[in-house]
């Protein structure tokens, strides 16, 4: 595994230039560990002042250091794209796998189950439960929501791996070496679908933070927890690019575009690799 | 004497479609067949595809429900839907090699790790040391040492070397019945008899019975004791391998022995089929008929 | 005997090898390593070898299917075609074009990855030979029609899909289609490895009719002894990348001089015969590092020090017969397997 990673930064470089954006990004978020303000505060320094050696990113009308606030904003951000990722890749392996091995009406359960969740338009959805759950709705409900939701298509493309991966010998000598069907999907099966979680994983952020930002943009999150989301909701209410604030919203934008593209270059990097072993297996090794 | 495999008038029908143009397959028809616990014997089904000779192995595994009919392993009825561990206690006792050697262990995961989870389960030990033994006994029984498999991943072996793996973790739990579909028609031709060998090896020294499913009547000839001759799902000829394939009774076993290609005129290039044979054959097909005893010790599907 | 008009191929040489560089790591794969050999016209000529011993690459040569990571490294493969003669390893895409499926083409193994699923037949065949035919509409069809006819197929076929064929029906579809152009030079390439016994007769003994009424020449590849048997006038054995053996059909069976041969033949068992079959050893070597000296060496039951160190040449043992071998004299059948007497009257 620490091979092919290696190998991938030295030889692809849209995995490079991936790796470096978002590790850029990322550790900016970090930063925010050490973050001399509480960025929920405001009126801490003077309002609106450009970017300067004092602030690099300047502040915003609500007297906060942008710097420090997009800091804690992105560390939000990313760890809601996080959760919801790694949350919706638990429920689509474990669903497409299980459907693809079991097959017979445990399939059809599930698919069925898979096809509501698909045919549900999410967005309207989320708004209803901002309406009813209001400020109760922070970052992390709202990550599990969205992780609800986010699983179905995934589930299907594993699920037709597993479809193939049943008919294959080797899972049928596995069955009659006695293994359990736990131990054939968690350690035959799951192994062929990694490559998809990888990269549908970079997806998911993608879809995830992007969704957030939308509802955030529209006031339909806590608003008072600094996300992405938020800060360019604060900066649109307060007619930034109008009262001439323009760093309110374009360094968020520029640090936003750095992580999508980033992710993204990591996910068709992934896509492109997806299994390195079978590209050995072509040549002959 | 006592049965070890007794197949009762086994029949499998397929339903295939959806809710229009529902059609139906009679994969295996009426199949019967015993083999007895004293006398190993290397068993053979022959069939090409479409006979119905994997699916009647795959219901002999238990993997498939027979439509109508009973399959009894000592007296036991082979039920898809037991328990776990009677299914556990059925496969310590029937174990299968597959065709495709390559298939046979998953390519990302070591080979030794089919033969250490099946010790563990069926010999009911978690002594490495006692684990060790019965993996390296097997895989001496069939050539190899685990010396020469630990460690090592599927695309470093041949395909001989594999498929000689497969039988060598299907002995583990030393099962009276083994079921072999076509386990070397996937082999290199310099190393396929090397299997071929080792099956009749496994009669012979080890005592096992061995259900050999293939397509090729000059190995079966070779290897088995008795053997059925399955066409379109039904046994049109069953009885002793050399007096049936010497003198072959039924068109369709005429057909198929006149079909192998023979290395005795190598060169002359000799490949006529005579096609009134070809449509004696095909006239049988579809035709409900009935087996019956000759006094040589075979049954021939004869039609009224 | 073979007059330099009467020669269709002439192989000199040819060594072809896979290079890759695979994350920043030279590899070399030695597929194909210095083979010679000639075909005449209106021959079959049958090559065997098991799998990764390089005859797939050897027929991509053939065909003229040199694509990257495969590289011809050393030799000639020159064609001898009646529209002048071409050396494929060095023509232009333009020139092979000129000569593929008109005077080259191929019968291959899965007839339903060579047919488009979903084409209809028809529009197959005039995918492929409408151009090198050079006719149009009407006479393309009637050409069409009567070719299968003779291939024992319904002009219907050309309307359905491939799968709405039977197997044989596929592979003799696939037959038509690289013979409709009466072509020169066939490359068949394991076409029957998938059928049924009692198809796989039927379409061998087309294939053999057809060459025979055309006059073309076939390259037949298969693993299967038997096949080789029945099909080839002459057979020759490629292992590890090398040829090791080649010679009339008859005399490769009967009396074999290579070790490697002699085991193939005896490993094929026959009904009517129960003798113990001897198995062979040990594994093919891994074309990227193989043994020096002659490559067989580590399987071989006659190996002395020499096969150790120097490889052996191809050099005449019989009349028409070659072989690699330091110890060919020594090599016998190793199981009786001689015809019955008066089986070749």
């Amino acid at each position: 595994m620490f091979a092919v990673f290696r190998d991938l930064i030295r030889y692809n470089i849209e995995f490079t230039i991936g790796l470096i954006l978002v590790g850029v990004v990322v550790l900016f978020a970090c930063l925010s560990f050490f973050s001399p303000v509480d960025p929920s505060l405001i009126y801490t320094t003077i309002p609106d002042q450009p970017p300067s050696a004092q602030f690099w990113f300047g502040t915003n009308s609500r007297g906060q250091d942008m710097f420090w606030q997009l800091s804690a904003a992105f560390r939000n951000s990313l760890t809601f794209g996080l959760t919801v990722a790694v949350l919706s890749r638990i429920i689509s392996i474990a669903v497409g796998l299980t459907a693809g091995y079991l097959g017979g009406w445990v399939d059809r359960v599930l698919m069925f189950v898979n096809d509501i969740f698909v045919a549900i338009p999410i967005f309207p959805v989320l708004v209803l439960f901002y309406f009813v759950l209001r400020n109760n709705m922070d970052s992390f409900t709202l990550a599990l929501i969205m992780a609800c939701f986010g699983w179905p298509f995934d589930a299907r493309l594993i699920r037709s791996v597993a479809l193939g991966l049943k008919h294959r010998e080797f899972t049928r000598h596995a069955v009659f070496a006695g293994m359990s069907t736990r131990k054939i999907l968690l350690e035959e099966h799951l192994p062929y679908v990694m490559p998809i979680v990888f990269s549908t994983f970079m997806n998911n952020m993608l879809w995830s933070i992007g969704l957030e930002v939308t509802l955030a943009v529209l006031g339909f999150t806590n608003i008072n927890n600094p996300t992405i989301g938020t800060a360019l909701y604060w900066a649109n209410s307060h007619s930034a690019m109008v009262v001439g604030v323009w760093w309110w919203i374009a360094i968020p934008v520029i640090l936003m575009v750095m992580t999508f593209i980033g992710l993204f270059l990591l996910a068709i990097s992934m896509n492109e690799y997806i299994d390195p072993r079978s590209r050995l297996r072509r040549m002959g090794a | 004497m006592t049965t070890l495999l007794d197949v009762r008038n086994v029949s499998k029908r397929f339903t295939m479609g959806g809710i229009f143009g529902r059609k139906t397959i009679d994969a295996v028809m009426d199949a019967s067949f015993s083999l007895s616990s004293e006398n190993p014997e290397i068993f053979t089904i022959i069939g090409e595809s479409g006979s119905g000779k994997t699916t009647l192995a795959r219901m002999i595994l238990g993997l498939e429900d027979p439509t109508e009919g009973d399959i009894l392993f000592r007296g036991e009825k082979v039920d898809r839907h037991a328990g776990r561990a009677e299914r556990l206690k059925f496969m310590s006792r029937v174990q299968p090699v597959f065709q495709n050697p390559f298939e046979a262990f998953n390519p990302l995961k070591e080979i030794e790790r089919y033969l250490e989870s099946t010790a563990r389960r069926f010999l009911g030990t978690s002594d490495k040391a006692a684990i060790d033994k019965a993996m390296d006994d097997s895989l001496q029984k069939v050539g190899l040492s685990l010396k020469e498999v630990r460690g090592r991943f599927p695309h470093e072996m041949s395909g001989g070397q594999l498929q000689r793996c497969a039988i060598a973790r299907a002995l583990i739990p030393n099962p009276p019945l083994l079921i072999a579909d076509e386990p070397v028609s996937m082999v290199d031709a310099s190393l396929r008899m090397s299997i071929v060998n080792l099956l009749k090896s496994l009669r012979d020294d080890l005592k096992v019975s061995v259900i050999y499913i293939t397509h090729d009547l000059a190995t079966a000839y070779y290897i088995s004791n008795r053997l059925i001759i399955m066409q379109r799902g039904r046994i049109v000829e069953m009885g002793d391998a050399r007096t049936v394939l010497d003198n072959p009774e039924h068109a369709y076993s005429r057909l198929l022995k006149a079909s192998v290609l023979s290395t005795d005129h190598a060169g002359a290039g000799k490949l006529e089929t005579d096609p009134g044979m070809l449509d004696l054959a095909n006239d049988s097909v579809g035709r409900a008929g009935e087996l019956v005893a000759r006094p040589d010790g075979r049954h021939v599907r004869v039609y009224a | 005997m073979t007059q330099e008009n009467d020669i269709i191929l002439q192989v000199e040489g040819l060594k072809a090898y896979y290079q890759m560089n695979y994350f920043g790591v030279n590899r070399e794969v030695r597929a194909v390593d210095d083979i010679t050999m000639t075909m005449r016209k209106n021959e079959v000529y049958g090559i065997a070898g098991e799998s990764s011993s390089g005859k797939t690459s050897f027929i991509k040569v053939l065909a003229a299917a040199i694509r990257p990571p495969l590289r011809v490294v050393e030799g000639t493969v020159k064609y001898n075609f009646k529209n002048g003669p071409i050396d494929v390893t060095t023509a232009s895409p333009e020139q092979i074009e000129t000569v593929r499926w008109k005077h080259l083409s191929y019968i291959m193994q899965g007839s339903m990855s060579v047919l488009n699923p979903v084409r209809r037949i028809g529009r197959t065949f005039q995918d492929f030979a409408q151009r090198p035919l050079g006719l149009s509409g009407r006479a393309f069809e009637d050409r069409v029609v009567k070719h299968l006819a003779r291939l024992n197929l319904p002009a219907d076929v050309l309307k359905a899909y491939p799968h709405e064929l039977s197997g044989g029906m596929r592979q003799r579809v696939t037959i038509g289609l690289a013979t409709v152009c009466h072509p020169e030079f066939i490359i068949a390439d394991e076409p029957t490895t998938a059928l049924d016994v009692v198809v796989q007769k039927e379409v061998l003994s087309l294939i053999r009719d057809i060459q025979k009424e055309m006059g073309a020449s076939v390259v037949f590849v298969t693993h299967d002894m038997s096949v080789h048997a029945n099909v080839a006038d002459r057979v020759g054995i490629i292992y590890a990348g090398r040829l090791v053996e080649e010679g009339p059909t008859r005399q490769m069976f009967f009396t074999p001089k290579h070790p490697y041969t002699a085991h193939l033949v005896a490993s094929l068992p026959r009904i009517g015969d129960t003798q113990q079959r001897p198995a062979l050893e040990g594994r093919p070597p891994n074309l990227a590092d193989p043994p020096q000296g002659c490559r067989f060496h580590p399987r071989c039951p006659l190996a002395v020090d020499k096969c150790r160190k120097e490889v052996p040449p191809m050099i005449e043992v019989a009349p028409g017969q070659r072989s690699a071998c330091w110890r060919w004299e020594d090599v016998k059948p190793l199981v009786n397997i001689a015809a019955p007497a008066g089986a070749m009257a």
